[in-house]
């Protein structure tokens, strides 16, 4: 009994053609889900911390829980 | 003979679930089962006597030496130690210098018969001494093999290997001893570190205490550490509380 000839030749092309694209699409996949779901809410999160930041206020407020050495609370 | 990777050959005189090194063992020193027992016998005396000797030296005379000898009786104690593991792990390899009673050493420069899945054919058959009877099957196997019946192809496939692939693949409950062994190691060492908190750890550091983590959280609160997606963005600065 005779067997049929097994591939000799284009077994990594063949593997490439197969599992490249896969790759390509998971890869793409991934940095979409990383911009939407992480860089955009964080970029949204600063924003929105800022839109209404008093710089003076929280600056008062640490020094008057006294955790700054170059001024100390009003107080002293 | 090419060994069959899928025949299950049940021959009554064999024994079909050897351990893996009885084979190596029997091809090299024959079948002779009177010479394996009177050299372990020898095994275990040599070994013993071994390891005494080598609590001589490295016990009584550590304490006395100074660093040359010390180093000569190291130097001594690790060849008798690497007499004793050869004595306790070798069994048919011997050392030509234990004389007459034990059997022949493996000669590992000539081709020598293995059971294992990656060497189908090992380098020469498995059985090298023939009884008569054997002779004349290997003469009756030079000629055509359709007139052979199957019990003579069952002796030959016999006389050319020892296991056959399903015998040599069969799976034993090792893993259970090794599991054992395995989680038992694990409860010992647990033991041991219960122990060692107990008595060999140094008290705690201050900055774990209770009272000093929740000063800590305070200062933390009041520098605004990571107050835009962190620590401090969690909490409520105009309620005094967590959100």
């Amino acid at each position: 009994m005779s067997l049929q000839k097994p591939l000799m030749r284009g077994l990594l092309a063949k593997r490439l053609r197969f599992h490249v694209p896969i790759a390509f699409a998971l890869s793409m996949l991934a940095a979409v889900g990383w911009k939407y779901g992480v860089t955009e809410p964080r970029k949204q999160a600063y924003a929105d911390f800022y839109k209404h930041y008093d710089a003076v206020k929280e600056f008062t407020g640490m020094r008057e829980a006294g955790v700054f050495e170059s001024v100390r609370p009003t107080g002293e | 003979m090419v060994r069959s990777p899928f025949l299950s050959l049940s021959s009554p005189s064999h024994p079909a679930s050897l351990p893996p090194t009885s084979c190596f063992l029997l091809s090299v020193g024959g079948d002779k089962k009177s010479k394996e027992e009177t050299g372990d016998g020898l095994n275990r005396t040599f070994s013993v006597v071994a390891l005494w000797l080598l609590h001589l030296l490295t016990v009584h005379f550590h304490s006395q030496t100074t660093t040359m000898l010390r180093l000569t009786a190291g130097r001594v104690g690790s060849l008798v130690a690497r007499r004793a593991t050869v004595a306790l792990t070798t069994s048919s390899a011997r050392m030509a210098s234990h004389g007459h009673e034990v059997s022949e050493a493996a000669d590992m420069s000539k081709p020598m018969y293995w059971d294992r899945r990656e060497i189908p054919l090992p380098d020469k058959r498995y059985k090298d001494i023939l009884t008569p009877a054997d002779e004349s099957l290997k003469e009756k196997e030079k000629g055509p093999w359709g007139q052979l019946s199957n019990e003579e192809k069952l002796a030959l496939y016999r006389l050319s290997f020892c296991q056959t692939y399903p015998e040599m693949n069969q799976s034993s409950s090792e893993w259970k001893t090794v599991v054992a062994g395995v989680l038992y190691c694990i409860g010992l060492t647990g033991l041991v570190i219960i122990w060692q908190a107990a008595y060999v750890s140094p008290p705690a550091p201050r900055t774990l205490d209770a009272e000093w983590q929740a000063k800590q959280v305070k200062r933390m609160l009041d520098m605004r550490v990571s107050p835009i997606e962190g620590f401090a963005a969690k909490w409520d600065y105009e309620k005094g509380q967590w959100k």
